[in-house]
C-alpha cells in the first residue's frame, strides 16, 4: 500500500547568481509503517526535498516538474487549504535543532495545544490535557511541569522529545525526521532514534528518515535512497544497497563510514565535491567523481535501471 | 505575578544611577549658566548690594557641595525656582502643562505604532512587492524629514487648501468649553464629562501636531520591525509552525510577529528620545500650550529656571519612558523575566 | 583593490539611489564652496516693494516678507549649515573615536568612566539636552556646534569601543604587539586604520542628523540670528506665513534642508553596502 510517492519531481531556486537545480527527476515512493532513510553529503538535496514534499519550500524556489502524492492526492496541486489541514496532521517534521525549532517566547505545552486546536478540534481544557498526555508519551519527566516550561530552560533532547510530541500530537501517517538527532549527544540520539521507532511501530507511521549518516540510516531503516547534486541515484532495501551496492556512489559513500572490522586510517574520502548545480550540467551529476566514467556517461538521458525488482540504480555503467 | 513585580523593582534600582546623573547634569548646566547668575537674576537695575543679596539668597556665595546638597534639597521638596516671565513656580507651570505634551507624543506614538507594525510586517511578508518598496522609501525619507517642516507642509494641505483641519492655534478653540479637569487629557476628560462637541474639538485640534509627530517616529519603528520580522519569518521556529499546518494568523502573529517585536520594542527607548525631541518643535509650529513651548518661551526671553525644570522633566520622563520599555519586554520575553 | 572596485560598481548598480545620493553630495559641496558667487541676487538685501512675490522667472523661490530672494538665501545658507554639522561631526569623531578606542583596548577604568559618561548624555531625550547645553553655554552659533558634538558623540564611542574589541585579538595587531610596538602606535597606525571605514559610515549618517539637529535649534531661536540666511531659521521665518498661504517662503528651504538630509542618508546606507555588503537591509 503506497502512502507517498514522488514522481519525477524537479525543483530549482531562483537566485541573483542564476538557478540552482536543486532536485531532478527524483522519484521514490513509499508504503504505509516502512522507514525510508534518505541519505547522502550535506548539499545533496535531501533537506530540498523533504521540504518540498511538506510544501514548506524557501520562497526562492520553483517546482519545475513531477508530482507529489499522499494518499492519492498530489500535493503540488493541491488547494492551499487542504494542505494546511494535511501538515501536522497526516502528515508531520522534525528537524535538526530542536532548541531553535521550537517557538522560543511560548511555553511548550502551548505550542502543542496549537497544533492540536487546529486539526483535532479539541477544546482548549481538552488540548491542555492532550498535550501532557502526549509529553508523557515522549518520555518526559514530570510532563505537568514540563509543559509550563520555555525551550530555554530544557536541554537539546528535551526539546527534541517535545518536538516528537508535537509533530505525533495529531497521529500523522508519515513523519519525516531531518537529522533529528544532530547536535545532540551520542546517549541522547540513541534514545531519540530508539523513541521514534517504537512510536512508529506501535501507530503504524511511516518514517522518511534524513541523514548523512549512513551508520544510522543502516540501523533504522528498511530502505534506504541514496542522494547525489539532486538526483536520487540508487534505492534498494537496506541489507541489499549494504551487501551489493549498484552505484559507484553509493559504493564510495559505505566505503566512508566507519564500521566494526576497518581502521579510520583505512576509510576513503569520496573525491572531488559536489557540482555546482547552476548552468549546464551533464547527464549524470556524478560523472565528474566518477572513477567508471566513459563515453556512454555522457551520452543519452540517465537510464533508471531496476536491477532487481525493489533495487534501482541510476548509473549507465553500474557495479 | 511576583516575577513581573520583581522585575520592576529590579528595573526601578537600575534606573536609579540614570537620574542620579541626571540630576547632577542638570545642576552643572545650572552653574554652568553664563555671567554671574547672581547679577542675572537681580535684574540689569540692581545695584552691588542688590546683586550680593540675591547671591545669599540664591544660595550662591557658598561651597559647590553645599550649593549641590541645597539644590536636591530643593528638588527633594519639588522645588524649581520661579519662571521671570510667568511669575508663577516653575513646578507649578510645568505641572500645568504636562498634559497637553503628554497627550501630543502619545497620540503621536500610538498613531506610530499602529501605523509601522503593519507596514513593516506586509512588507517582510511581501518582500520586492510595491508595498515592500514603498515601506523602505517610507523609512528612508522619514528620518530625513524635519518634523518642523512636516508639520508647517500638514498645516498648509489641510488648513489652509483643503480647509479639513482647524487653525494651528492650541489644544482647544475659543469656542469650546474646557471640560473639568480629571487626567489633563483633553480627549479623556471631555469624554468623562460626557461633551461630545468638545471631544470632537480637540480630537480635530490634535489630529495634526499628532500626525506630524507619528510620521516622524513611522520611519525608524517600521524600519525595525521589517527586518526582525524578516530575519524571524526564516527563522526554523516558524517553519516548524508552518510545517505543522498552522493557519496562517496564528503563523504570522503569535509564532513570528511576538518573536519580532522584542528588538522593536528595544529600539522604543531611542525612538523616545527623538520623540520627546521632536515634540518640542511640534509644539512650537502648532502653539501647543505643552511643556515644549514653555521652554522656548522661556529661552528666547534667557529665563533659565523654566528651562532647567523642562530639562529635568523631560529627563526623568524618559528614565520613565525606558524603564516602561524594560518592563515590557521582560513581559513578552520570559527568558528576561526568568532570570530576574 | 579591483576586487573593491568592483564591488562599489555592483552596489552602484544595484541600487543606482547611491549614485545619485553621491551627485547630491557634491551639488550641496559646490553651493557650500561657492554659494554666495552663485547666487543671483544679494541674500540680505531687502525689497519691501517685492516682499512676499511667489516663485517668478525673476525669483525661482519667490521673495520672503522683506523682499529678500529665497533661492539667493536658500544658497548661501548652504555653507553655514553645513559648516555647522561638520564641525559637529568632525569634533564628536575626534572625540568620540579615541574615547571609544580606548576604552575598547585599555578596558578596566577608562573604560568605566567613559561608560558612565556616555550613558549620562545618553539618559537625556537628545535634542532636550543639546537645547540645555546651547541655553547654558550661550546662544551662540559656536555653542550649536558643541551642543550637536556632545549629542553625536555616544554613539562613536559606542561605535569605536565595538570595533576595537572585536579586533583586540585579531593576527594583525598581534603581529603588530611582537614586532615591538607600544600601545600608541598599535592604536594609531593598526587599530584605527582598520576600524575607519565602518566609521565614516558612522559620519555620513549622522552628517543628516547633525543639519537636522542644528536646523532644529535654529527653528525655536537659539544659535543663528536673523537676518542670517540659514535653512531652519528660513522655516522659522516662513512659518506664520503658511496660515495665510504664502507658501514659498518655507516650502524652499525646509525642502532643500530635508534634501540634504536626504542625501546623507542614502550615501550613509550606500557607504555601508560598498563597505560591508552582509549589513544590507
Amino acid at each position: 500500500m503506497t502512502l507517498l510517492s514522488v514522481e519525477n519531481l524537479s525543483l530549482a531556486f531562483r537566485t541573483r547568481a542564476g538557478t540552482v537545480r536543486a532536485l531532478e527527476g527524483v522519484t521514490l515512493d513509499l508504503a504505509k509503517g516502512e522507514t525510508l532513510g534518505i541519505v547522502g553529503e550535506s548539499g545533496s538535496g535531501k533537506s530540498v526535498l523533504s521540504f518540498a514534499i511538506m510544501g514548506i519550500s524557501d520562497p526562492a524556489a520553483r517546482i519545475a516538474g513531477g508530482a507529489v502524492r499522499f494518499e492519492g492526492l498530489d500535493l503540488l496541486t493541491a488547494p492551499a487549504r487542504d494542505l494546511d489541514a494535511l501538515r501536522g496532521a497526516e502528515m508531520a517534521m522534525i528537524f535538526q535543532n530542536p532548541r531553535v525549532a521550537l517557538n522560543p517566547i511560548r511555553p511548550v505545552g502551548k505550542q502543542i495545544e496549537d497544533v492540536l486546536l487546529r486539526h483535532a478540534g479539541l477544546t482548549r481544557a481538552e488540548a491542555r490535557v492532550k498535550a501532557v498526555e502526549m509529553l508523557a508519551r515522549v518520555r518526559i519527566p514530570d510532563p505537568e511541569r514540563r509543559a509550563k516550561a520555555y525551550p530555554f530552560e530544557m536541554s537539546g533532547g528535551m526539546c527534541q522529545r517535545v518536538m516528537i510530541a508535537l509533530a505525533l500530537a495529531c497521529a500523522p501517517k508519515l513523519l519525516i525526521a531531518d537529522e533529528p538527532t544532530t547536535g545532540l549527544d551520542v546517549t541522547t540520539q540513541a534514545a531519540i532514534m530508539d523513541l521514534v521507532g517504537d512510536l512508529a511501530r506501535e501507530s503504524r507511521m511511516a518514517v522518511i528518515l534524513i541523514t548523512h549518516d549512513l551508520g544510522l540510516a543502516a540501523e533504522r531503516c528498511d530502505r534506504i535512497a541514496v542522494m547525489h547534486a539532486g538526483h536520487v541515484v540508487e534505492v534498494a532495501p537496506t541489507a541489499d544497497l549494504f551487501t551489493a551496492p549498484r552505484h559507484p556512489y553509493t559504493r564510495r559513500l559505505i566505503a566512508t563510514t566507519p564500521r566494526p572490522g576497518v581502521a579510520l586510517a583505512d576509510l576513503e574520502p569520496i573525491p572531488g565535491s559536489l557540482p555546482d548545480l547552476r548552468g549546464d550540467l551533464p547527464p549524470c551529476r556524478y560523472a565528474a567523481r566518477c572513477e567508471r566514467v566513459d563515453a556512454a556517461c555522457g551520452a543519452g538521458p540517465l537510464p533508471r535501471l531496476a536491477v532487481r525488482p525493489n533495487h534501482l540504480v541510476a548509473c549507465a555503467r553500474p557495479l | 505575578m511576583p516575577r513581573t513585580l520583581r522585575l520592576i523593582l529590579r528595573r526601578l534600582l537600575s534606573a536609579l544611577p540614570s537620574v542620579a546623573a541626571v540630576v547632577v547634569v542638570t545642576f552643572v548646566l545650572t552653574r554652568a549658566l553664563p555671567g554671574d547668575p547672581a547679577a542675572y537674576f537681580a535684574g540689569p537695575a540692581a545695584t552691588p548690594q542688590a546683586v550680593e543679596e540675591v547671591r545669599k539668597r540664591l544660595g550662591l556665595d557658598r561651597s559647590l557641595p553645599e550649593q549641590f546638597l541645597s539644590y536636591l534639597g530643593e528638588l527633594a521638596r519639588g522645588e524649581m525656582g520661579t519662571s521671570l516671565t510667568t511669575g508663577q513656580p516653575v513646578r507649578d507651570d510645568i505641572l500645568a502643562r504636562l498634559p497637553a505634551s503628554l497627550e501630543l507624543t502619545l497620540a503621536g506614538l500610538l498613531l506610530a505604532v499602529t501605523v509601522a507594525i503593519p507596514l513593516g510586517v506586509a512588507a517582510a511578508t511581501r518582500p520586492g512587492s510595491w508595498i515592500d518598496h514603498s515601506a523602505r522609501v517610507v523609512s528612508t525619507a522619514g528620518v530625513s524629514l524635519p518634523v518642523f517642516f512636516t508639520g508647517l507642509l500638514l498645516v498648509y494641505v489641510f488648513y489652509y487648501l483643503l480647509g479639513w483641519a482647524p487653525a494651528p492655534m492650541g489644544r482647544l478653540d475659543l469656542f469650546a468649553t474646557t471640560p473639568p479637569t480629571v487626567t489633563g487629557f483633553l480627549l479623556i476628560d471631555s469624554l468623562l464629562a460626557g461633551e461630545g462637541a468638545t471631544f470632537r474639538a480637540a480630537a480635530a485640534q490634535l489630529a495634526l501636531p499628532a500626525l506630524t509627530l507619528g510620521l516622524f517616529s513611522v520611519a525608524p519603528l517600521a524600519r525595525m520591525t521589517r527586518a526582525s520580522m524578516l530575519g524571524v519569518l526564516s527563522s526554523d521556529f516558524v517553519r516548524t509552525a508552518r510545517a505543522s499546518g498552522l493557519s496562517r494568523s496564528t503563523v504570522l502573529v503569535t509564532y513570528a510577529l511576538r518573536n519580532a517585536l522584542l528588538p522593536v520594542v528595544t529600539t522604543l527607548g531611542m525612538v523616545f528620545s527623538f520623540l520627546l525631541g521632536a515634540n518640542v518643535l511640534v509644539e512650537k509650529v502648532f502653539s501647543w500650550p505643552g511643556i515644549g513651548s514653555y521652554a522656548i518661551e522661556a529661552l528666547v526671553a534667557s529665563d533659565y529656571a523654566p528651562v532647567q525644570g523642562f530639562i529635568l522633566t523631560m529627563a526623568v520622563m524618559y528614565v520613565g519612558l525606558n524603564l516602561l520599555v524594560d518592563v515590557l519586554y521582560g513581559i513578552i520575553d520570559p527568558r528576561v523575566r526568568i532570570e530576574a | 583593490m579591483t576586487a573593491t572596485l568592483r564591488h562599489i560598481r555592483y552596489v552602484l548598480a544595484e541600487n543606482p539611489v547611491t549614485g545619485v545620493a553621491f551627485g547630491g553630495f557634491l551639488l550641496i559641496l559646490l553651493l557650500a564652496l561657492a554659494g554666495p558667487a552663485l547666487a543671483p541676487y544679494d541674500p540680505l538685501a531687502s525689497d519691501t516693494a517685492a516682499a512676499l512675490q511667489p516663485p517668478s522667472w525673476a525669483h525661482w523661490f519667490g521673495t520672503d516678507h522683506l523682499g529678500r530672494d529665497i533661492l539667493s538665501r536658500v544658497m548661501v545658507a548652504t555653507r553655514l549649515d553645513v559648516q555647522i554639522s561638520l564641525a559637529a561631526v568632525a569634533l564628536s569623531f575626534a572625540f568620540g573615536s579615541v574615547a571609544g578606542v580606548c576604552a575598547g583596548w585599555f578596558g578596566g577604568t577608562v573604560e568605566r568612566v567613559l561608560s558612565r559618561l556616555v550613558d549620562t548624555i545618553m539618559a537625556f531625550p537628545l535634542f532636550v539636552l543639546a537645547m540645555g547645553v546651547v541655553a547654558a553655554l550661550g546662544n551662540t552659533v559656536g555653542n550649536i556646534v558643541v551642543a550637536t558634538a556632545i549629542i553625536n558623540f555616544p554613539f562613536y564611542v559606542r561605535m569605536a569601543r565595538a570595533e576595537t574589541n572585536a579586533r583586540r585579538e585579531a593576527g594583525f595587531i598581534e603581529a603588530a604587539r611582537l614586532g615591538g610596538n607600544g600601545d600608541a602606535r598599535i592604536l594609531g597606525f593598526h587599530l584605527f586604520p582598520n576600524i575607519l571605514p565602518p566609521m565614516m559610515v558612522q559620519v555620513s549618517l549622522n552628517m543628516g542628523y547633525a543639519i537636522l539637529n542644528a536646523a532644529g535649534l535654529s527653528f525655536i531661536g537659539l544659535g543663528v540670528r536673523p537676518p542670517t540666511p540659514e535653512w531652519g531659521i528660513m522655516v522659522a521665518e516662513g512659518a506664520s506665513y503658511i496660515v495665510s498661504g504664502e507658501w514659498w517662503v518655507a516650502l524652499f528651504p525646509g525642502t532643500v534642508l530635508m534634501l540634504a538630509v536626504f542625501c546623507f542618508n542614502l550615501l550613509g546606507d550606500g557607504l555601508r553596502d560598498i563597505i560591508d555588503p552582509r549589513r544590507r537591509t
